[in-house]
């Protein structure tokens, strides 16, 4: 089983994120593996130990040549990793990035393309199915289980109810939803392993992109404005003198939970 | 793998190594952190954190590739500066690791039959093993060991006692330094495994310390013990100058123990002094908690500095047995400031064994007594100076 995995390099949500004058988040920063993603990759590698035999592939678009994410995921056990690295790509918008990821993606076959339902700092969750839109392939979102059935595939995917069970033909692309498996550590023969794995560079050229197909000045999305989120207020103090449990359950009465 | 490139400032900050810190990290905060109290009670860590942490490969750092090991002792270091400053301890390092003092012995003498009868097993966590050398009435002085092994064809008759054997409560195997020829002095010393079982082998007590509560320290009787001569380590009297050999190691590992126990309570002394009020501001605004911790950092930063020094010369095979000495020196005294101020910050908290800072101010006290004490690093210092 062949599979492609989409990986995101992200500043570290950790450190404090700084915008550039387009509004778009500063990325000249140590870039570390997206944690969404890192439940594709569990899943990439869980299908493959189970056929027996297959090959993980991450595909990641980043500025700088930026690899130690994509080097957490080799330590992970992924196989190789394709790096798509070009200054004309700044400024991408979602649908550069599906164009560019599909296109890359695209030179090769792959039973299944993997990728997390949304990045944890763009957030706009539609890049995966413009890949599977751009790659010609059935998409399932939001999964929360995959099994290989012939030459198909049973997806669970979440819903606000439970979840549903779907059947695709392969090759297919399916959004992976964070949480849903326990992402393996990388052991310390996995980590001196992941050095000497195979890492392609690709520029845009090399994708056969025109220069205003991509990047800043192939976007056809915006940002206008952006405004800090709501901070939390502050909370109410409850002072315990002795009838802390009856405050809690009157609270909790309050909101109607019990 | 690393042994091709020469360390340097560099490669000890290569992303295998912030890779391999992190990973380590990762598995003291799901599997150490919410347990360690427990283990601090119950006086020792259970073998599924031995089990848990060779399938992650962390008991194979530091060994060489030969016998399945990857890294070396900088990498060994990480791994501890890794558990201390995620929120583990040196109690834990000193349980966990114990095979770095028990093992390194086997290896190095290349015995395929002991490697693969407990070496092996215990880098997959599936055996314990202990190094046991001081005694009762020797400790610095190693040489004067008593422990005797007496040959009787291909066995030996060993009997004797050993104190403050770290591991030796749990352990499978023990290695035990003893004298193959009572007359020769330390030319006398050999290294013997006894398994746990053998008759007239006995955990004579499980002792009850200061710190390192979590690590079980044993005192160990021998009487009449028959081992097989295939459990002979290296030749007959190669036994001293085999534990001076892996001296060095031990020391740079507990040198960076105390310094990662130094840096955890930098690291929760700064978040303390920013949310501790006091006279109506943050005791962080008062100059004298400002000039405190930089003190703290700058004792923290300069002895970390030496040691990786040393530590990179070491890798690259020059001969520093002075530098080692004076990093261990250098690192316990530093935590020793470190984390007596870091108390002093927390006030009364800082006494309390539910804060994190009373346990690192315990578990540190062992650093200038194990591996060879302060006294014992500045005569060997001294005899470099040739005075
Ligand atoms: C928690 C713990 C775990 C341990 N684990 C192990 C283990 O796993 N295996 C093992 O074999 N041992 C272990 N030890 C023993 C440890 O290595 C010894 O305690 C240490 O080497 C000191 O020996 P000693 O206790 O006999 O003290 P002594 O050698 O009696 O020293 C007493 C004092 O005299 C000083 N002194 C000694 N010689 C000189 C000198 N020439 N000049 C000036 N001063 C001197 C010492 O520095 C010290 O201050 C452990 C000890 C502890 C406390």
């Amino acid at each position: 089983m062949k599979i492609a995995v989409c990986v995101k390099q992200i500043p570290d949500p950790a450190a404090p994120a700084k915008m550039d004058a387009n509004y778009n988040l500063a990325r000249d920063t140590k870039l570390i593996m997206d944690e969404s993603d890192s439940y594709g990759v569990e899943m990439a590698l869980q299908l493959v130990d189970k056929a027996g035999a297959g090959e993980v592939v991450l595909f990641s678009m980043a500025p700088g040549e930026e690899v130690s994410g994509l080097r957490n995921a080799l330590a992970m056990g992924a196989h190789r990793a394709v790096l798509i690295s070009d200054p004309r790509l700044a400024g991408s918008d979602a649908l550069s990035t599906a164009k560019v990821l599909a296109k890359a993606i695209g030179r090769e076959s792959f039973d299944l393309v993997l990728a997390a339902t949304e990045s944890s700092d763009g957030y706009t969750g539609t890049t995966p199915v413009q890949i599977a839109e751009l790659l010609d392939l059935p998409s399932v979102t939001f999964a929360k289980g995959i099994e290989v059935k012939g030459e198909s595939l049973i997806v669970a995917r979440q819903t606000e109810a439970g979840f549903d069970e779907i059947e695709v033909p392969t090759p297919a692309l399916v959004t992976v939803t964070a949480g849903v498996v326990e992402p393996r550590y990388p052991n310390f023969k996995g980590i001196m392993a992941a050095k000497s794995k195979p890492v392609e560079k690709l520029s845009i050229d090399d994708l056969a992109f025109s220069p205003d197909s991509v990047g800043a000045s192939g976007a056809r999305e915006t940002i206008t404005s952006i405004r800090p989120a709501e901070s939390r207020g502050a909370g109410t103090v409850v002072v315990d003198e002795g009838d802390g449990f009856a405050k809690i359950i009157e609270y909790l009465e309050s909101l109607k939970v019990i | 793998m690393q042994t091709k490139i020469p360390e340097s400032l560099l490669t000890i900050r290569s992303q295998e190594r912030q890779m391999l810190y992190q990973m380590v990290a990762r598995f003291t905060k799901e599997y150490i952190v919410p347990n360690i109290e427990g283990w601090e009670d119950q006086g020792e860590v259970p073998r599924s954190l031995h089990k848990k942490a060779a399938e992650l490969g962390i008991l194979s750092v530091g060994f060489p590739q030969n016998v399945g090991g990857i890294g070396n002792i900088i990498d060994s270091m990480i791994v501890s500066e890794a558990i201390i400053q995620s929120g583990g301890s040196s109690g834990i390092c000193a349980a966990l690791l114990t095979l770095g003092i028990a093992i390194p012995h086997i290896i190095a003498s290349n015995d395929q039959y002991l490697i693969e009868k407990y070496a092996k097993p215990t880098m997959s966590g599936d055996l314990i093993g202990s190094l046991a050398i001081t005694e009762p009435n020797a400790g610095s002085d190693v040489a004067a060991i008593t422990t005797s092994a007496t040959r009787d064809g291909d066995r030996f008759l060993i009997n004797g006692a050993k104190t403050y054997i770290t591991s030796g409560y749990r352990a499978d195997f023990v290695v035990v330094a003893l004298k193959t020829s009572p007359t020769l002095g330390h030319k006398g010393i050999s290294l013997v495994v006894v398994e746990k079982g053998t008759e007239g082998f006995t955990v004579t007590r499980k002792l009850e310390k200061l710190g390192w509560h979590c690590s079980d320290t044993a005192e160990l009787s021998f009487s009449n013990v028959i081992v097989t001569s295939k459990n002979l380590i290296g030749e007959e009297g190669s036994g001293f100058s085999a534990i001076m050999a892996n001296f060095a190691t031990e020391r740079l590992s507990m040198a960076s123990q105390a310094l990662a126990s130094a840096k955890r309570c930098i690291d929760l002394t700064m978040t303390w002094v920013q949310n501790r009020k006091v006279f109506g501001t943050e005791l962080s605004k008062m100059q004298l908690t400002r000039q405190k911790l930089a003190e703290m950092q700058r004792q923290y930063t300069v002895a970390r500095t030496f040691l990786y020094d040393t530590a990179i010369r070491y890798v690259n095979g020059e001969k520093v047995i002075m530098e080692v000495a004076m990093a261990k020196n250098t690192a316990v005294y530093a935590m020793e400031a470190i984390i007596n101020q870091a108390l002093q910050l927390h006030g009364g908290m800082g006494y309390m064994r539910e804060n994190e800072i009373e346990r690192h101010y315990r578990d540190g006290r062992i650093m200038g007594i194990g591996g060879g004490t302060n006294e014992i690093m500045n005569e060997i210092i001294a005899k470099q100076l040739q005075i």
